[in-house]
Parts: structure tokens; C-alpha cells; sequence
């Protein structure tokens, strides 16, 4: 066991946990954060990925206690209060999500995406968001429409 | 009304899944939790000889651990298939024995024969590998061939050379017949390849028992908790209908996978009976891949047979398709009445027979995934005539025209009768779109690029909203297939429509609310769907086969019917007027030409206030209904792929894809295209990605996302997507369904494409990089060779 204490969407959390515990298993289990969801066991499918310190990490490969002192954000944190961010108002307005099992997963990783190339001065294209959904599988839309709600909320971030 | 039918009003649900508030079942956790690790065999054919336990009892924190003796014991049923079919002789199938915990013998890898329950998942799986089980090893068959072969090991005593039923649909001396009359035939092998759903949620199972009442409550990710509740109880004798509440709240994703009732909920309850615990299971993905129902692996010839002006005279199939080691739920129908039915495709064929052996093999049953017989049927049919047309030197569209369906009703001769559709001006929809004039030109400069540029067309029937009850039972259905809704109008006058559909993210939140708005002209925010909860709703048949439209929302279109006619009795007798002068329009209903009105939610109000109703009129506002369909549906799609090929590389990229659909109605375009571009991405994975493949001693060896090819965003293409509207006649909106219709178009028009582009017909699917270069090597050499 051993405490560990991060910000977890604004608020300073502790818990004593096994070392093995995994920051998705944390989230979940011992904060009740069930949006953060896992679809795999190989780190590949990304319906785990969350924010560290501002970047997008896939919480199923992570150790939480490695994120002593860490800023993490979830999927439930990213709205200011009861006004969405512009990427959950994209996938609502571009029918990018189905069943909504991969959606917080998409929806993280597609905010990191449009920040760092906004960051870095760089146009984000449709080719390049298929390409940087590389860790995140969705099987109910067939991809479409998540691209297009990315290019939509790149418009408005 | 901008909410009402064939308006794209943004999904109702989305907030929830959006911020995370999304509710699946993996995500409940009661108070008194205990959660199950199965202990699975690593063997494809084994008997089990013992069980040693006491290594993982005498752990700190595990529960109990028990098997397939104990669960029998008490009176646990074996799984059953519920559809009944009958080999040519008249025979019934050969379904062999199916404990949820195998008790003397393990089929396939994967097949569980204990169950851990501990205080934590992570001890939970630790004390599962600490359970001994003594197997001795049997010899494997976990391919079609070796389970067919002379010899072959004896998987099921009951199914002599592991034969489940040889069956026929058609008339085989009329196909012999018009094969035999042709003035050229087509020969063609091939093979369906075996899939793994892939739900990204995976299946998870929360269990309770409350010893006062001596009564269960499930949470279980199921496409239809009705009839899990109703095969849980009358068949595996967990506990009667009325002590059995099961509920599927948010399920992510299904696609047939999560219709069946499998052995980990069964044991689930089971387990929270004995220890009395709150029980929970959630497959992991490697685990998913072992024990999910997989689908398709057929093997097929097949002979069609055309005259002298390219009509088609006789079309003769057989087919042999891979159950796997059980007979899962509805295994016996996908690959005899969800397939050769659907053999005619958009043609007029006269003489058509299907042969159809199943066959059990040492790997995880095979079942119902998106389209489900359709698609295969659609593949067979579809790659047929584009590789006839090439035979024949004839343009594929031509071929096809020449042979399709021109009037309807349309009577095949397997069993179907076409509702409604117009497959001349749907392929002419298609071909515009994909502006297929253009096409030379396209491929002579991607010529100059050094690619080969080749385009596939796919015109394709599939059936819907299975029906009607009655004749399904005649074929041997073990269910109904109506569905039931009931229709609550609140004294406010808001709404609540609860539908045996489930919904796993076709949107019918928002669809089935639509619908409500549209007939009496309230926003859709005053309607709210409640499914998934056999507490809540009377019953229902769930959602599959694209029926929720046909079938669901048509079950709730008549107890509006209802509704309605009660409402007009209340404002009439209110309103001192005829009923036949009232309309419902603009929130209220109007005497038609004066200002007399009664406002919609003083209706509601009336009804259960009951101050001033009609004599007799007992008081409320809310009817049920059961909808039985008099026939399916039968959607219709044309679809055109076109690829470009590195002959160098064998890498193949889907330039365009174009989908013209006709699904009749069209209650929200917006739900509708999504699901098309689903069902495509599906079907593309299908044709060129995917593939579940067991080694010869039944390992499986793609047993992961690392392994196992998922589409992904960078592998698709965005999708021309196009409808036309021939509304079918045999429901009230005239809809026909669409969550299947991308998966069963896709895999041909993608296969033609390819095959057109290298010039060599002689390609399976998954058509990757490797096989297609393959097959650009192997036509080089035919061509030498000549």
C-alpha cells in the first residue's frame, strides 16, 4: 500500500492504494469516476485516455501511484460546470458518438490533439486527425463523424 | 414540427455519454460486492478429470470457489439453441449438451470449468490460476475440415462426424434443371471469414440475490433483458419470471454479441445465491475474444446458371458453416433461415436451391453478428454477378439490371415475398454519386501514378423485423417476434414510452421520441424512452436484426392509436363536440374551424382527474400494445467501392465508397447516415482487416486488439451516403430498418473493387496487403502460364 494524492478535476484526492493499482482502476474503483472507461487489456483502444498534467494518457497503462502531485482531468471535469466544452458540443452536434462506451476516451484524446497542434502553430487536417486517432478505436461510427465533430470543435477551440 | 419524423434532431442521450455520466453495467457496484474470476480451460478438447480447489480457497479474501457439479446439482438447465431446425431426412438437429461450468468434458479454449468469488477482482483472477484442474487431452478438430474429416475426434456424442443438420431450402431438380438449360455457368468457391464482434464495451455481469424475497436482480449487458429473464427462468431454472428482475442500462455496443444469454451471467446468478453476495464479471479483452460468440466462417460452392441474354436461370449453393463447440442461442438460424432466403437478392430467379451443412468444431460457438445470414448470402450473390459479368464480358451494372426485381410484391422462390423498393432507380442513385462515367478516366490516370484502380458494385437485398410470429414458429423459432411498447401520458401532459428495444447506441432515445412528437405535436423534450428494464416494461423481444423500427416503433405507433382515441373521447365530452371533428395539432386539441380547444396537458389532466370524463370511461391516460409484423421488411441498398491497389505492395486504399440505401421512412437522417457508416466500416473490416483465426490444436491465436485487426480512422474513408424512400407497406410508418444494411453491402463491393483492379478473381477476405499481393503474383503467373 501506498498513498498517493494527485488534483483530480480541480479537487486535491488521497488514497492508500497497492502499488499495482492502475490509475484507471483508481478512478474508477476508488473515486467512482466511471466515465473513464476500459475496453482493452493492451493499451490499445483508448476508451481510458484522461489528461496528466495537460497531456492525454491512456489511465489503464498508467500506476497511480506514480502521479503523486499530478494534475489529472476526466472526462467528467472537462465542462465548466453546466457549460460543455466545445468538443462535447461538437460530437453532440456532428452525431459523432453511438453508443458512447468510446466516447470519453475520443473526446480527451481529440482535445489534446486540436490544443497541441493549435500549440504548435500547425493545421490540423482530416487526414491528420484519422491519423492521430491511431490509440482510439471506435466501432459503432465508423469514424466519419468523430472526424468531422474534431474538425468542428478545432474551428471553435 | 421540426422534431417530428424525418428531421435530424441531435441525440436526446448524447449529454450523459458526453461528460461521462453514461451508466454501463460495469459501472454499478453494490454495497455487499464480491466480484468472479472463471477458471477456463486451456485446452480446445479435454476431459476433465479433477478439480483441486483448496489451494485458492484457503487464500485470504476468496469467497468460494465452485463447478460445474455443484451448479448442475442444484438445478442449473444446460444452454439451449432456440430455434429448432430439421436435416432434409426430417432428423432434428444434433445439439449437444451445454453446461455453463462443464462438468466431464471442455470443447473449445476458453470453456469454463470453475468460478472463483473473492473480495476483489485482482484476487479473484489470482485465485483462478491457483485452481489445479486435471484435464486428459483429446484430439482437436478446430477447423471444418478436420472436424469433417474420416476420423475426426467426436466433439458431441449425439452428432455422429460432428454434423449438427444437413438442410435445404428451394427446389433442387429446378436448379439442376436451370443450371443444366444454361448457356454458361458460374462456378465459385469461397469462404466467409470468422469475426469477432468487438463491442468496445465489454461484457460484464453485476448479480444479486435477496435471500427475504428469495429474489434476483441482474445487470447484465444484453441487447434484449426480456428475454434473457425469460430463458434464464424457463430454461436454466435460475429463478421464475416474477423473482428474476434483469436490467441492461447503457450497453456499449452489441452487434448480435450480446444477444445470447451466456454461461458467465447463468453462473453469476448462481454464484450470488450460494454465497450471498452481490456478484460481478467483467470480461476483459483477451478473455472477449475467447468467449464472445464470434460470427460468419462459412464455407461455400456455389453454380449460377445464365441464358443467352444474361437472365439468370438457376442458382444452386452449398454451404457448410462452422458453429463452433456449442449451439449458442439462435446459432441453428443464421446460416439456414437469416441466409438462404435471401439467395434471390435483388433478382428474379426462378430456380434456387440452398444446401446448408453446420458443423461443430473445437473452437467458441458461432452466432448471430451485424446482418447475420445476410450478409454471407449477400457476399455469395453479389460476387457472383460481378464475376459472371466479367465471364461474360458484360458490364456488371448491365448484368445486374437485366436480372432485377421490377414490380412488387415479389414472391422468390425461398420463401420471401419483397415488400417495396425500386433497385433500377437505386443503382441509378449510385452510379451517379460515384460518378461511375467518370471511371476510366480516374483509373488511366492513376495508371500513370503506377496504381491499379479498380470499382465494385453491390446491389443487395437483406430482411428485417423477422416475422411474422407465427410463420417463424412453423420454421421452428422457439420465441415470438412482435415487440410490445405502452404509452403513459402524465397529468402534465409529458410523455413516457416504454419499448421492449433495447437500445445500445442506435439513438432511440431520441427516434422512438420523434415518433411521439410527430403525432401529437409536442416537443420532443416532453417524451422520454424508457427500455432496458424487465421491471419497467411489460416485455419485449429486444433489438436485433434491425427490428427496433419495423417492429419496436410500430408496437408503439399502435398504442398511441389507442392513446389517441382516447384522448378524443375525453376533449369531445369536454368540449361538447363530435370526435370525428377534433384534431391534435399545436399542443392542444381543436374542434376543426371554431376556437374550441382543450389544451394537450388539460387532457392529461381531465383523464386523471376524472371530474368530468365520459360515463363509464374509467380514469388515465396510458395504453399498451403488441405489434406482430405480417411480414419483414426488406431494405435494399446499391453500393460502389472503388479502390486503387500498389501492385507492388499489395496496399490497397478505398478511395470512394458510395451507399445508396433504401430503408423506407426515414424517422432522423442524421441516426440513419450513422448507422450506415457503422455498418460500412464494419463490412470494410470484414473485407480487407478482420479475421478470427485458431491454430490447428483450437489455440486461438488472435486473441487481442495486438493481434486482431480493428478499423481504424486512418483505414477508412468518409462515406457517400444517399437514400431513396419506398415506404414498405406491411407497418404504419412504412419503415425498414437499417443497422445492418453497411455491414451486408460492404464486404462484395470492397472484394469487386479488388478483384477488378489486379485482374485475378481469386481472392478471400481479409483481402490485407499480403493476400492481395498474393493474388497480384498468383494472376501474373496464370497469365504466363496461358
Amino acid at each position: 500500500m501506498t498513498k498517493v494524492s494527485m488534483n483530480v478535476n480541480g479537487k486535491k484526492v488521497s488514497r492508500d492504494v497497492p502499488d499495482e493499482t492502475l490509475l484507471s482502476d483508481f478512478l474508477r474503483e476508488k473515486l467512482r469516476l466511471t466515465g473513464t472507461h476500459v475496453g482493452c487489456d493492451t493499451s490499445q483502444c483508448g476508451a481510458c485516455v484522461v489528461h496528466v498534467n495537460g497531456k492525454a494518457v491512456k489511465s489503464c497503462t498508467t500506476l497511480a501511484v506514480s502521479l503523486e502531485g499530478a494534475e489529472v482531468t476526466t472526462i467528467e471535469g472537462l465542462a465548466n460546470g453546466k457549460e460543455l466544452h466545445p468538443m462535447q458540443v461538437a460530437f453532440n452536434d456532428n452525431h459523432g458518438l453511438q453508443c458512447g462506451f468510446c466516447t470519453p476516451g475520443m473526446i480527451m484524446t481529440s482535445v489534446d490533439m486540436v490544443a497541441r497542434y493549435k500549440a504548435e502553430g500547425r493545421k490540423l487536417t482530416s487526414d491528420l486527425i484519422r491519423q492521430e486517432l491511431e490509440g482510439n478505436i471506435c466501432r459503432c461510427t465508423g469514424y466519419h463523424n468523430i472526424v468531422k465533430s474534431i474538425e468542428d470543435a478545432s474551428a471553435k477551440m | 414540427m421540426t422534431t417530428g419524423i424525418g428531421n435530424p434532431v441531435k441525440r436526446k442521450e448524447d449529454r450523459r455519454f458526453t461528460t461521462g455520466r453514461g451508466r454501463y453495467t460495469d459501472d454499478v457496484r453494490n454495497d455487499n460486492q464480491a466480484y468472479a474470476a472463471f477458471v477456463r480451460s486451456p485446452h480446445a478438447h479435454a476431459r476433465v478429470k479433477s478439480i483441486d480447489t483448496k489451494a485458492a480457497l484457503a487464500m485470504e479474501g476468496v469467497i468460494d470457489v465452485l463447478n460445474g457439479k455443484q451448479l448442475t446439482g442444484d438445478g442449473i438447465g444446460n444452454l439451449i439453441c432456440g430455434w429448432a431446425i430439421s436435416s432434409k431426412d426430417g432428423s432434428p438437429m444434433n445439439m449437444g449438451a451445454w453446461s455453463a461450468l462443464a462438468t466431464e468434458k471442455v470443447r473449445y479454449v476458453g470453456d469454463a470449468v470453475a468460478v472463483v468469488i473473492a473480495e476483489t477482482q485482482a484476487l479473484a483472477r489470482i485465485a483462478a490460476e491457483a485452481v489445479e484442474v486435471d484435464y486428459e487431452t483429446l484430439p482437436v478438430a478446430a477447423s471444418l475440415t478436420a472436424a469433417m474429416a474420416k476420423g475426426a475426434p467426436q466433439i458431441h456424442d449425439n452428432a455422429p462426424g460432428n454434423l449438427i443438420y444437413d438442410w435445404g431450402l428451394g427446389d433442387e431438380a429446378a436448379a439442376d434443371a436451370g443450371l443444366k438449360a444454361a448457356k454458361h455457368v458460374t462456378t465459385l468457391d469461397l469462404t466467409n471469414n470468422r469475426l469477432s464482434p468487438n463491442p468496445m464495451e465489454p461484457r460484464s455481469a453485476v448479480a444479486s440475490y435477496d435471500a427475504a424475497e428469495e429474489h434476483y436482480t441482474l445487470y447484465t449487458t444484453s441487447q434484449n433483458p426480456h428475454v434473457a429473464r425469460l430463458v434464464l427462468s424457463a430454461f436454466y431454472n435460475v429463478a421464475p419470471e416474477h423473482k428474476l428482475r434483469v436490467i441492461a442500462p447503457d450497453v456499449g455496443g452489441g452487434f448480435g454479441s450480446k444477444i445470447y444469454i451466456y454461461p458467465e451471467e447463468i453462473t453469476c446468478l448462481w454464484a450470488s445465491m450460494k454465497t450471498n453476495r452481490s456478484v460481478k464479471w467483467t470480461s476483459d479483452r483477451s478473455e472477449a475474444f475467447l468467449t464472445d460468440m464470434h460470427g460468419r466462417d462459412h464455407v461455400t460452392t456455389a453454380q449460377m446458371g445464365f441464358d443467352e441474354n444474361g437472365k439468370i436461370t438457376g442458382f444452386k449453393v452449398d454451404t457448410i458453416a462452422n458453429l463452433g463447440a456449442y449451439m449458442s442461442l439462435f446459432s441453428s438460424s443464421v446460416p439456414t433461415y437469416l441466409y438462404a432466403p435471401l439467395m434471390s437478392g435483388q433478382y428474379d430467379i426462378q430456380n434456387i436451391y440452398c444446401n446448408v451443412r453446420a458443423v461443430y468444431t473445437n473452437t467458441v460457438p458461432v452466432d448471430a453478428y451485424r446482418g447475420a445470414g445476410r450478409p454471407e448470402a449477400a457476399y455469395l450473390v453479389e460476387r457472383m454477378m460481378e464475376t459472371a459479368a466479367r465471364e461474360l464480358n458484360m458490364d456488371p451494372a448491365e448484368l445486374r439490371r437485366r436480372n432485377f426485381v421490377q414490380s412488387f410484391p415479389h414472391q422468390t422462390p425461398v420463401l420471401m415475398a419483397y415488400d417495396a423498393g425500386d433497385f433500377p432507380k437505386l443503382l441509378d442513385m449510385a452510379q451517379k454519386s460515384a460518378d461511375v462515367a467518370g471511371f476510366p478516366a480516374r483509373k488511366a490516370e492513376a495508371a500513370k501514378r503506377g496504381k491499379l484502380r479498380g470499382l465494385g458494385y453491390s446491389t443487395f437485398i437483406e430482411a428485417c423485423g423477422l416475422a411474422p410470429s407465427k410463420a417463424a414458429g412453423s420454421l421452428g423459432a422457439g420465441v415470438g417476434l412482435w415487440e410490445s411498447a405502452e404509452v403513459r401520458v402524465n397529468p402534465v401532459g409529458s410523455i413516457e414510452v416504454l419499448t421492449g428495444s433495447h437500445s445500445h447506441g442506435q439513438g432511440h432515445e431520441t427516434t422512438f421520441a420523434q415518433i411521439v412528437a410527430e403525432r401529437f405535436d409536442i416537443p420532443v423534450e416532453n417524451v422520454s424512452i424508457v427500455h432496458g428494464d424487465t421491471d419497467k416494461v411489460q416485455f419485449g423481444m429486444g433489438t436485433y436484426g434491425s427490428r427496433s423500427a419495423p417492429v419496436g416503433m410500430s408496437a408503439v405507433v399502435k398504442a398511441m392509436d389507442k392513446v389517441e382515441a382516447k384522448v378524443k373521447k375525453i376533449a369531445a365530452h369536454a368540449l361538447e363536440a363530435s370526435e370525428d371533428d377534433l384534431v391534435i395539432e399545436g399542443g392542444a386539441v381543436k374542434v376543426k374551424g371554431t376556437d374550441k380547444q382543450m389544451l394537450w396537458h388539460e387532457v392529461g389532466l381531465a383523464a386523471y382527474t376524472a371530474h368530468n370524463l365520459p360515463d363509464g370511461m374509467e380514469p388515465g391516460l396510458k395504453e399498451t400494445a403488441f405489434f406482430d409484423p405480417v411480414n419483414f421488411s426488406f431494405p435494399s441498398g446499391a453500393f460502389i467501392c472503388e479502390v486503387e491497389v500498389d501492385p507492388d505492395t499489395g496496399v490497397t486504399e478505398i478511395v470512394q465508397f458510395v451507399a445508396a440505401d433504401d430503408f423506407g421512412t426515414i424517422i432522423n437522417p442524421m441516426i440513419v447516415e450513422g448507422q450506415v457508416h457503422g455498418g460500412v466500416a464494419q463490412g470494410i473490416g470484414q473485407a480487407m482487416m478482420e479475421q478470427v483465426v485458431y491454430d490447428d490444436n483450437g489455440q486461438l491465436l488472435t486473441g487481442s486488439y495486438m493481434d486482431y485487426t480493428m478499423p481504424r480512422a486512418a483505414d477508412l474513408p468518409f462515406y457517400k451516403v444517399s437514400h431513396q424512400v419506398t415506404p414498405s407497406p406491411n407497418n404504419p410508418l412504412g419503415v425498414k430498418g437499417c443497422g445492418e444494411a453497411g455491414a451486408i453491402g460492404a464486404p462484395p463491393a470492397v472484394i469487386n473493387a479488388i478483384t477488378d483492379a489486379i485482374g485475378n478473381n481469386h481472392l478471400n477476405m481479409p483481402a490485407t496487403a499480403h493476400a492481395v499481393w498474393q493474388a497480384i503474383r498468383a494472376g501474373k503467373s496464370a497469365m504466363a502460364a496461358e
